[in-house]
């Protein structure tokens, strides 16, 4: 343990921690930019500069180990003189179009420079005008707000997918893709992590959101949203309650008074019916010698970065579509023809934590059935474009006749809760009634999980990854036959959906203080934990599903409509 | 920039895989086997960096982001003859800034681009240590001192084929 004092205040901390870590212990705010805990800590951005005894000139907290008997002071006049140049130099590159970006209010930037009193206008700005680059289907870039903090670059690179990169040097250092390419002709898996990484509004998901509105004032339209299981879980942080709060009933509400005839329909239960295929499938493949280890398929990120870096394995992603596909899809058959609606007539709009599924809704291979995916940052957008008080909003139930959804559908939203949900239902089919409800084993935030079950004197070595770095160990692990899974779970998102790229923008001190991924998983098994119903196979919506259309899982009808195919991608 | 369809020779090719191969699996694989490439082919187009990053299983981001950081990487070709102007503080302040606008104009590329036929290539450089001279241009190599705009088109012309 090392003991030093930082504005006067003794602290001790382990040997090895940075000035940052210490003041942080002490509860001491020292402001960054570049540092994003588990993302980046390079030292770059020169706003963490403090003095410290021993040191030349002013030490960057983020990378400056601490010392026995140093003193740290973190708020002098000399420590604050240069933070306010930092700030006022990355302003004169900056562009400042403040009141329309989508960012306001929550960007990094603007919050510094109204704490340090800048003047925006103190050097004179180059803001030579850059190509904005819209033509991913998931992600803009718009590099004349960029700050070159490279938050978005170590992400990417955390993701092991490397898309963007620095380009060039000096003053004239960007970032981008190579060559000058759009996003859209990169690797890029469209997860979003780059978005949620950025402090400014460089990176923001492609959104048209004017569509929606639209359509909610055409009355031969109705328009259905559909929530997939994490938003609620997050909606309420985008207007300032804690994380970790429960939403469900103030989002349906809000969703509701967002057009006389809005819908609000509860992804959940396709969570459940995803599970009823998936569990079929994987049983199947077992029975019949399928392709294994079987690999989920829910996530649209991994299932591109399968087709993209490991195409020789594409037979082993379950087929069946992703619980926002099997929606849309029931909405405009069943749900049409069940009600006598044109399914012209629906305009089904899913709300997913997620700006891969954005590229999900336009794969050929899906159907067409979604007409648009919305983050839940454009969704809690719409709110207050609507001007809903949202945190003063009473509770609505979702929309029947899919209101009711087991706890296994609303755990999809967190790493390891599509495994736990499909073993609950497996180990009924394959053990009857003696089959356990919790999984322990597959839960918690920890980048790879492993565990292994017996089921009906049956071996089931199962694998759960979060985060595209651990899915390629796991992948390598996997190829050179290391190892020997039955089923693996992979969430492109370091923690699943809860920490999509779709969810709402945190400010890094949230983020690097609190385990936000813990929190809002929290609210997912906290309602599972809660609902009477825990598995995916006694969901009345589901059941009714199959009585009424599908018949049974894996049937014909469910192959024509829950199920689709994949393709194999070239990196370049 | 003008685009310029990327050749290649067997030979070159094989050159290229056999140092890839001399550093695959190294760290720091990169460098050398871009500073070779740039050997090869004078430059670094699309094609070989795509081909370096495949095979040193690095993202072509970051292939990208090292070539465009080092001056010494170039990713336009040069052409049969290579004409450039110093920028250093000597030359600048007696008006190679000017020297430099005529040769673009007179080319029909910018600094650092190559003509479309590959006959001429323009860079600008950093001091020669012939400050005496200045403003100085060079063309393959050979230089011209106390240079005016009016005197580019007659050195330009006397190198053409």
């Amino acid at each position: 343990m090392v003991n030093l004092k930082i504005n006067g205040i003794p602290v001790c901390v382990p040997e090895g921690s940075t000035i940052l870590e210490a003041a942080r212990a002490a509860g001491i705010r020292i402001p960054t930019m570049c540092y994003l805990k588990d993302v980046q800590c390079v030292g770059a951005c020169r706003l963490c500069l403090v003095e410290a005894t021993g040191a030349r000139g002013l030490v960057a907290a983020c990378v400056y180990p601490v010392a026995e008997g140093m003193e740290v002071k973190t708020n002098t006049l000399k420590a604050r003189r240069s933070r306010k140049t930092t700030i006022e130099l990355l302003l004169s590159t900056h562009r400042k179009k403040c009141l329309s970006c989508v960012r306001s209010g929550k960007c990094e930037l603007q919050k510094l420079a109204q704490e340090y009193n800048c003047d925006e206008d103190r050097f004179a700005s180059d803001n030579t005008p850059q190509p904005i680059d819209d033509l991913s289907l998931s992600i803009v870039r718009d590099s004349s707000k960029c700050v070159r903090c490279m938050r978005c670059v170590a992400a990417c690179e955390k993701q092991t997918i490397s898309a963007i990169g620095p380009i060039n040097r000096g003053y004239a250092k960007n970032v981008g893709s190579p060559f000058g390419e759009s996003l859209a002709d990169t690797p890029c898996v469209n997860c979003g992590q780059c978005v949620v990484a950025c402090p400014v509004g460089a990176l923001y998901e492609k959104s048209n959101t004017a569509i929606i509105w639209d359509k909610i004032e055409d009355p031969d339209v109705q328009v259905a949203f559909v929530t997939a299981p994490s938003v609620r879980a997050t909606l309420g942080e985008a207007f300032g309650l804690p994380a970790g709060t429960n939403c469900e009933g103030k989002m349906v509400t809000a969703i509701k008074q967002l057009g006389e005839t809005s819908m609000c329909f509860n992804m959940d239960v396709t969570a459940d019916l995803t599970i009823m295929e998936e569990a079929t499938e994987l049983m199947s493949r077992l029975k019949n010698g399928g392709k294994l280890p079987m690999f989920t398929s829910c996530c649209p990120a991994w299932v591109k970065f399968v087709e993209s870096y490991y195409p020789e394995f594409t037979d082993n992603l379950s087929t069946c579509k992703s619980p926002q596909e099997m929606f849309s899809a029931v909405l405009k058959t069943y749900y049409c023809e069940k009600n006598g609606i044109d399914p012209k007539n629906l305009f089904v709009v899913s709300v997913i934590p997620c700006t891969a599924k954005k590229f999900e809704c336009q794969r050929p291979e899906e159907g067409g059935y979604t007409d648009m995916a919305i983050t839940t940052r454009e969704l809690s957008r719409m709110i207050s474009e609507a001007s809903l008080n949202f945190a003063d909003l009473p509770d609505t139930p979702f929309d029947d006749p899919f209101g009711t959804a087991t706890g296994a559908g609303a755990i999809f939203g967190a790493t390891g809760g599509v495994m736990e949900a499909a073993l609950r239902t497996a180990a009924l089919k394959l053990d009857g009634k003696a089959a356990p409800l919790k999984f322990h084993e597959v839960r918690g935030t920890q980048g790879i999980k492993e565990a292994t079950y017996l089921l009906r004197g049956a071996e089931i070595s199962v694998a759960v990854a979060s985060g595209l770095g651990n899915a390629r160990k796991v992948m390598e692990m996997i190829k050179n036959g290391e190892k020997n899974y039955t089923f693996v779970e992979i969430m492109a998102c370091p923690g699943g959906c809860v920490n999509g790229g779709g969810q709402p923008y945190v400010h890094d001190e949230v983020r690097n203080n609190y385990d936000l991924k813990a929190l809002r998983a929290q609210v997912l098994y906290d309602s599972d934990r809660k609902n009477k119903l825990r598995r995916s196979d006694s969901s009345p919506a589901v059941n009714k599903l199959y009585k009424e259309y599908f018949g049974a899982p894996n049937s014909p009808k469910a192959h024509e409509l829950l199920h689709t195919h994949y393709v194999k991608r070239r990196l370049y | 920039m003008a685009q310029i369809l990327f050749e290649d020779t067997e030979e070159q090719h094989e050159k290229l895989m056999k140092c890839i191969g001399k550093h695959r699996g190294e760290r720091g694989a990169l460098m050398p086997v871009l500073h070779e490439a740039q050997d090869i082919y004078g430059y670094l187009p699309y094609e070989v960096q795509t081909l370096i990053a495949t095979e040193l299983g690095v993202s072509l981001a970051e292939v990208f982001g090292v070539a465009t950081f080092y001056s010494r990487f170039s990713l336009t070709p040069k052409g049969k003859h290579q004409v450039s102007v110093c920028l250093g503080t000597a030359c600048y302040v007696k008006g190679s800034d000017k020297v430099l606008d005529e040769v673009e104009k007179e080319l029909g590329i910018k600094c650092g681009e190559c003509k479309e036929d590959r006959s001429f290539s323009l860079d600008s450089c950093r001091c020669v240590g012939a400050c005496g001279l200045a403003p100085v241009m060079i063309v393959d190599g050979e230089v011209y001192g106390r240079m005016t705009a009016a005197q580019v088109k007659g050195i330009l012309d006397k190198h053409k084929d």
